[in-house]
């Protein structure tokens, strides 16, 4: 975004150079700004901290999983006193998993992140222009890119909507959630990571209606989408784990 | 948080600039949901200050109760053995999660973590807001569950299954228990939230020259709060996921064949160790989510009224960090009983006592800062010096139980509720008091009244250590833990007098809390005013007015130029300097 930014005065405070040692960005004379602090407009630095912040909350998450896994692990190992035959067994059943459509969903999962990827591309690079083409009398030409952050949602509604066939298919094979501690575990892994799949949908209609409805410019929208990829790609490598941890568990 | 109104460029850009300025006029933007996090701090600490209030009226009915079994109480009327449980998970509950969590870091660290850095806010203001928010709905669920049928859980604040884990094991765990283990999920949520700002704001949000070795120790005691918070929450909330699902799916994650009254229940192969495990991986940490902050604030004030800069600040800083780090592999300690591996539990006894070094060294330093001080007796320093007391009297006696051959005779007894009481309970919340008297001045632009501040130190640090001294001894001597009525057995009528001891200095304490308050609401209105630095400190929040502006420096951006505890500077016009004026000389 920097790179392409002018040098020149712009009418738009927005598009100063999002480098160190830009002017004080409001009034007051303050003194510059170089530990990183309150440029309101300095994009660079917004996104910069945007994505701080996304590697913390994910680090939230990764904890949260990490108790998921800790427990899967430990209950596997846990033998189970029979009363009847006062001995204990182990009463980790092999849970039958529909492979096949596991496959497809993660499929679709994948291809959403390929384009969440292209959507946050596209958006860098119209923030990058944004600057350019402020400038009165210069026009890039109208651009009428894929609709990426559409085909991104419908995907992962997809994914979710296989999930839930998924979900189907285990209730058709009277597998429920309190059959045993493979199927407990299996529905609590998908619930979990689609709750979260969930809100990087929101995410993404919040950042596609905050674009239409609110007018944002498009280096604000391009902080949301970029920030909203990464989770994405994020999502899509949390259920790779969770479906080999499932895997090898079985 | 700008461009909300939107409609254009020009507008996003002008509202930016409100931001930064001015704040909102509308009373509900300015006050109730506000992005400010010195409002968001205020917030916490009200919130905090409403939970301890009912967390201590609860500890009074259990006193009560104690030694007067049979008495028919106001409002509650005769105290059955199962609500004498549920006000005492009730009571460690609210205590851990809405007062000693909540008041340092949510309250203190909202408010003066950006100042001390010399940023205008929060990294994210809207999130700030949501995790206040989302604490206070956390808060209202958990006092909901006195008011459900059957009332509040009785499995303690540890929540431990098979207890908590049957819906039928007790009055309270019922519709009582899902609410708790709601709020505690929810709250989990919330301290995630703010974990992640605080964390950011810290790396990305410090102004000109802060580096990391200028910032106050308060704000390395919130920034490595915030680090254990954002690792030991997530794990918390995927145990209370799984205690839900075990109570209300029929899963078996933590429950066992069993057997509740007289009824099989359809669950098998769960381990209530494994919830033990969970909850004691966040359970640890959470101790030194609830000192640290107390710890900061202490080396803030002893330095400033010593009048001297703080003792080994570099250890200091090391020494939280390695309290942080050791924090994450101890947990096994409060688990001596469960029947581990010897093995194991040596490790675990072995890594706990380590934690004797770091503590060491700041107790130390502490002592080392007052060395030959110039001490001012105000009454934050008073409670700064009252927390080292009660972190090394409260100390001591972790070494003792972190060694499984004594852990085995006292778990369970008053000497762990003594230990923990003084090191995590009265530690934190004198170092709360200390932050209170210390900022008041700066947060609501007048001083509280030092005769009355002084009587409420000297009342309540009498009276507490009058609390829960005894309790070693009593524990000592066999007095079991977490029994609602005990005065009728032979071998512990000896310690009935030492109970009713306890109780009238708990009379008294609670009532010299009621001293505090009438000084905080009275010096909010009727104080001194208060002047811009009253106490002749150094850090960067002592730079702006008094209270600060919106966006806390009035359009400026501080510049750092020196450490934050610059006290008897040789050479220089007062005896301290400030971290934003001019850089002192080389030879210092």
């Amino acid at each position: 975004m920097s790179t392409l930014a002018p040098n020149f005065a712009v009418k738009d405070p927005r598009a100063r150079d999002a480098g160190g040692g830009s002017p004080p960005t409001f009034g007051g004379g303050g003194n510059g700004n170089g530990g990183g602090g309150n440029g309101a407009f300095d994009y660079g630095e917004r996104l910069r901290r945007a994505r701080l912040g996304l590697v913390l909350g994910l680090t939230a998450v990764i904890m949260l999983f990490v108790g998921f896994t800790s427990a899967l692990l430990v209950r596997k190992g846990l033998p189970s006193f029979d009363a009847q035959t006062n001995t204990y067994s182990r009463d980790w059943v092999a849970i039958n998993l529909p492979w096949a459509l596991l496959l497809v969903n993660t499929v679709v999962l994948l291809l959403s992140s390929v384009t969440m990827e292209f959507a946050r591309r596209a958006i860098a690079r119209q923030a990058a222009l944004a600057p350019v083409k402020s400038i009165p009398g210069v026009s890039l030409g109208e651009e009428r890119g894929f609709p990426w952050l559409g085909s991104t949602v419908i995907l992962g509604l997809g994914f979710i909507a296989g999930q839930l066939l998924v979900w189907r298919i285990l209730h058709e094979h009277r597998f429920f959630v309190n059959t045993g501690p493979s199927s407990s575990f299996a529905y609590l892994l998908f619930a979990t990571h689609a709750v979260h799949l969930a809100g990087g949908v929101i995410a993404l209609i919040y950042a596609a209606a905050a674009s239409w409805l609110l007018h944002k410019p498009v280096e604000a929208q391009r902080i949301v989408i970029d920030i909203a990829a990464w989770y994405w790609h994020f999502m899509a490598l949390l259920w790779v784990y969770i479906l080999v941890l499932l895997m090898i568990v079985r | 948080m700008a461009g909300r109104t939107g409609g254009g460029e020009t507008i996003m850009a002008t509202s930016e600039v409100v931001h930064a300025h001015a704040a909102p006029q509308g009373f509900i933007r300015k006050y109730v949901f506000s992005l400010d996090h010195k409002v968001i701090g205020i917030q916490y600490f009200f919130l905090a200050l409403t939970a301890v209030w009912v967390g201590m009226f609860l500890s009074l009915l259990m006193r009560i109760h104690l030694i007067w079994p049979n008495a028919n109480l106001p409002i509650v009327g005769h105290l059955q053995p199962e609500t004498y449980l549920s006000l005492l998970t009730m009571h460690g509950t609210i205590m851990v999660f809405f007062v000693l969590t909540t008041a340092p870091q949510g309250g203190f660290g909202n408010y003066f973590l950006p100042i001390q850095i010399g940023a205008p806010d929060m990294a994210f203001p809207v999130l700030n807001m949501l995790s206040f928010w989302t604490t206070f709905v956390a808060f209202v669920l958990l006092i909901a569950a006195f008011f459900v049928t059957g009332g509040a859980p009785l499995h303690g604040w540890t929540g431990y299954p098979p207890l908590s884990a049957v819906q039928s094991t007790g009055p309270g765990e019922g519709l009582g228990a899902d609410l708790w283990i709601t709020s505690i999920a929810i709250f989990c949520a919330a301290s995630l939230m703010g974990a992640l700002n605080f964390i950011t704001t810290t790396l990305d949000l410090r102004a000109k020259g802060m580096t990391l070795m200028r910032m106050p120790l308060t704000v390395w005691s919130w920034f490595i709060t915030a680090i254990l918070g954002l690792l030991a929450f997530g794990v918390l909330l995927s145990a209370g996921i799984l205690l839900l699902m075990d109570r209300n799916l029929g899963t078996s994650f933590f429950l066992p064949v069993i057997v509740v009254n007289g009824q099989l229940m359809g669950h098998k192969g769960g381990s209530p160790l494994l919830w033990q495990h969970l909850f004691w991986f966040f359970g640890h940490p959470e101790v030194y989510i609830a000192i640290l902050p107390g710890m900061g604030v202490a080396s803030q004030v002893l330095s400033s009224f010593s009048r001297k800069p703080i003792f080994g600040y570099r250890a200091m800083v090391y020494a939280m960090l390695a309290i942080g780090f050791l924090g994450f592999m101890v947990w096994g300690h409060h688990m001596f009983m469960s029947g581990m591996s010897p093995y194991s539990a040596f490790a675990f006894s072995l890594l706990t006592m380590a934690i004797g070094v770091p503590s060491a060294i700041k107790t130390f330093n502490w002592l080392g800062t007052l060395y030959k001080g110039r001490i001012r007796f105000y009454t934050p320093m008073l409670f700064a010096i009252g927390f080292v007391s009660l972190f090394v009297s409260g100390g001591l006696s972790g070494p003792f139980l972190a060694q499984p051959t004594l852990d085995i005779p006292l778990h369970d007894t008053y000497f762990v509720v003594g230990h923990f009481h003084l090191i995590m309970g009265v530690a934190a919340i004198f170092g709360i008091f200390a932050a209170t008297y210390y900022w008041f001045p700066k947060m609501f632009g007048r001083m509280m009244n030092e005769g009355l501040g002084k009587a409420h130190f000297w009342l309540t640090f009498i009276g507490t250590y009058a609390i829960f001294m005894p309790m070693h001894y009593l524990g000592m001597a066999g007095h079991p833990r977490r029994y609602s009525q005990l005065t009728e057995v032979a071998y512990l009528h000896p310690l009935i007098p030492l109970q009713t001891f306890m109780t009238y200095a708990a009379f008294i304490t609670i009532g010299a809390q009621f001293i505090f308050v009438i000084n905080l609401f009275w010096s909010m209105f009727k104080g001194p005013k208060a002047a811009d630095n009253p106490w002749d400190a150094t850090t960067v929040e002592w730079t702006t007015s008094t209270p600060p502006p919106h966006d806390n420096f009035g359009g400026h951006t501080p510049v750092v130029n020196n450490g934050p505890y610059e006290y008897g500077v040789p050479g220089a016009a007062r005896d301290f300097v400030m971290q934003t004026d001019p850089k002192l000389g080389a030879t210092h």
